[in-house]
């Protein structure tokens, strides 16, 4: 039992609270909340590859965990609460199934990722490969929540909790990618996030609601 | 059996009738103290029991030998699963009577007589208690239980004290799964013991009651049972936590001392977690009768991941 190292079991501990805020966002009904949790999703990622930088001395994680820490637990939440202030959102973020059935589909995701990871990781031989299967639980769980969440703005949460997800499968299976990638992915992510900020205005100025059904209704004349 | 292990227990039954009631008494006073109200005496819940068993016991006219005999079931069942969760030390003779899955199960029978005698009498209250309480009890059991498989998962073993031995003696690992169960598990244990979020011990407001709802026709010494075996289960849910998840200062072998050392720890961590329950209590609100059910279903959910996380990241372990 003792044979598994500290850092292993760190890194498995912030893998699971990872998997756990990815249901937490799943559940949660409002949207200022839902905000929060991922920017302490974005700080347990950080500290994750902050373990996996000091146990394997590689120093570009240290340069990633540092831009996790300021894109995705400080900068992009800090842009979606004002966000959220501007545009006034009160309302409950509703979703198309109800929370039980979501968990429940979350729980058969995770089951589903678990499986897949298994074979996987153990071809991998990094101190992280165990979290495998859970990064890839977490892209899945943000997939549902992109699918069943009507609103905006819980929409965009679920593709920025994705590139956490994706992020934290690549720290686990090859400590992490190449920085220019990673500083490109971080660029875009951060680009996207404003561009759909200001899609936002034009939905609701649209329709008088970020309800993204609304869109369906578009057509060309 | 020898002759230590039975003074063992039997020292741990009578440890688990005299606190239990203590225990009500000490999460009662700090939820007043956090709510800024006035406190009750820390020994109120010994005054009512005294007070109820002086009283003489009023029956409906509609009642049979079922309501009669419920209290002494329900009474009976919380003391015997006091007796075989480990509290002081893990040489317990009754060990062996039951395991974990058992041990829901004498929790089950307790749920189903009360529920019983709830609507024996055919009051609407008592019914529509006994409802509820078998809505909650439903979801709460398989919760429960993944959360007692995530625990034998580790310990190989569905023996409560074997699994106390092996989670006191390994050398200190973090556990993601037992972090996972142990929130299942104190979800479990809000619904099972009426506490805050799904039911509200202090109050008998028709709408919303659960457990109050099911006991209004009892009286004198019908009623100190139940209540008193209300604070047995508070108390065994509690230590059977503390078993789960903190094991540490549990006495093994026979060993005088150890004991006497139990017994301090016990109450110090039944003290701090009186502390938390009435905290958590105090900063939540109790959601309607149908969120229940997705205030359970995340319980369950919980226990599953704990599983899950087991087969995964421990399983290589």
């Amino acid at each position: 039992m003792s044979a598994v190292s500290l850092s292993t079991q760190l890194i498995n501990l912030f893998a699971s609270v990872i998997l756990l805020l990815a249901f937490a966002m799943l559940a949660q009904r409002r949207v200022l909340p839902l905000i929060n949790l991922f920017a302490l999703q974005g700080l347990t990622l950080c500290l994750s590859t902050l373990v996996v930088a000091f146990t394997t001395g590689q120093a570009h994680l240290y340069g990633s965990a540092a831009l996790t820490l300021l894109l995705k637990a400080m900068l992009l939440p800090w842009i979606l609460h004002r966000l959220v202030r501007q545009l006034q959102v009160r309302a409950d973020v509703e979703g198309l199934i109800n929370i039980p059935a979501t968990m429940i589909a979350g729980i058969v995701l995770v089951m589903i990722a678990f499986n897949v990871a298994l074979p996987i990781s153990q071809l991998s031989s990094t101190i992280s490969r165990g979290t495998l299967g859970i990064a890839l639980a977490t892209v899945m769980l943000a997939f549902l929540m992109m699918i069943i969440r009507t609103k905006a703005i819980p929409q965009v949460v679920g593709f920025l909790a994705m590139e956490n997800g994706l992020f934290l499968a690549a720290t686990s299976a090859t400590y992490g990618m190449p920085m220019v990638v990673e500083l490109g992915i971080a660029l875009d992510v951060l680009v996207g996030v404003i561009i759909l900020g200001v899609f936002f205005f034009q939905i609701r100025e649209q329709f008088d609601s970020l309800d993204i059904r609304n869109l369906e209704k578009l057509k060309e004349h | 059996m020898n002759l230590f292990g039975t003074f063992g227990q039997l020292f741990a039954i009578a440890l688990a009738l005299v606190l239990a009631p203590l225990l009500t008494g000490w999460v009662n006073l700090c939820r007043a103290w956090l709510q800024n109200r006035s406190a009750p005496p820390l020994l109120q819940p010994y005054y009512m029991l005294h007070k109820l068993f002086l009283k003489d016991v009023v029956l409906a006219h509609g009642a049979s030998h079922l309501f009669r005999f419920a209290p002494f079931v329900v009474f009976g069942c919380m003391a015997l699963a006091c007796a075989i969760i480990p509290t002081l030390s893990t040489d317990l003779p009754l060990a062996p009577a039951a395991d974990t899955i058992a041990l829901v199960g004498v929790f089950g029978l307790a749920r189903i007589f009360i529920s019983l005698a709830a609507m024996d009498i055919g009051t609407a209250f008592g019914s529509l208690g006994g409802r509820r309480e078998m809505l909650v009890g439903f979801l709460a059991e398989p919760a429960l239980l993944m959360v007692i498989f995530t625990t034998a998962m580790i310990s190989q073993s569905t023996s409560v004290a074997t699994i106390v031995e092996t989670l006191a003696h390994r050398d200190f690992v973090i556990y993601p799964s037992l972090a996972f169960a142990g929130i299942a598990f104190t979800f479990v244990s809000f619904a099972e013991n009426a506490r805050v979020p799904v039911d509200n011990p202090a109050t008998h407001l028709e709408l919303t009651m659960i457990h109050e709802a099911m006991i209004l026709e009892y009286s004198g010494r019908h009623l100190a049972l139940i209540e008193w075996a209300a604070s047995l289960k508070l108390y065994a849910y509690s230590c059977l936590g503390l078993a789960l998840f903190f094991p540490w200062g549990i006495a093994e072998g026979a060993s005088v001392f150890g004991l006497l050392l139990a017994i301090p720890a016990l109450v110090a961590k039944l003290a701090i977690g009186g502390v938390l329950l009435a905290g958590i209590e105090t900063l939540n609100a109790k959601v309607r009768i149908f969120r229940a059910p997705e205030f359970l279903g995340t319980a369950f959910l919980f226990a599953v991941l704990g599983l899950l996380v087991r087969l995964l990241l421990e399983s290589r372990v």
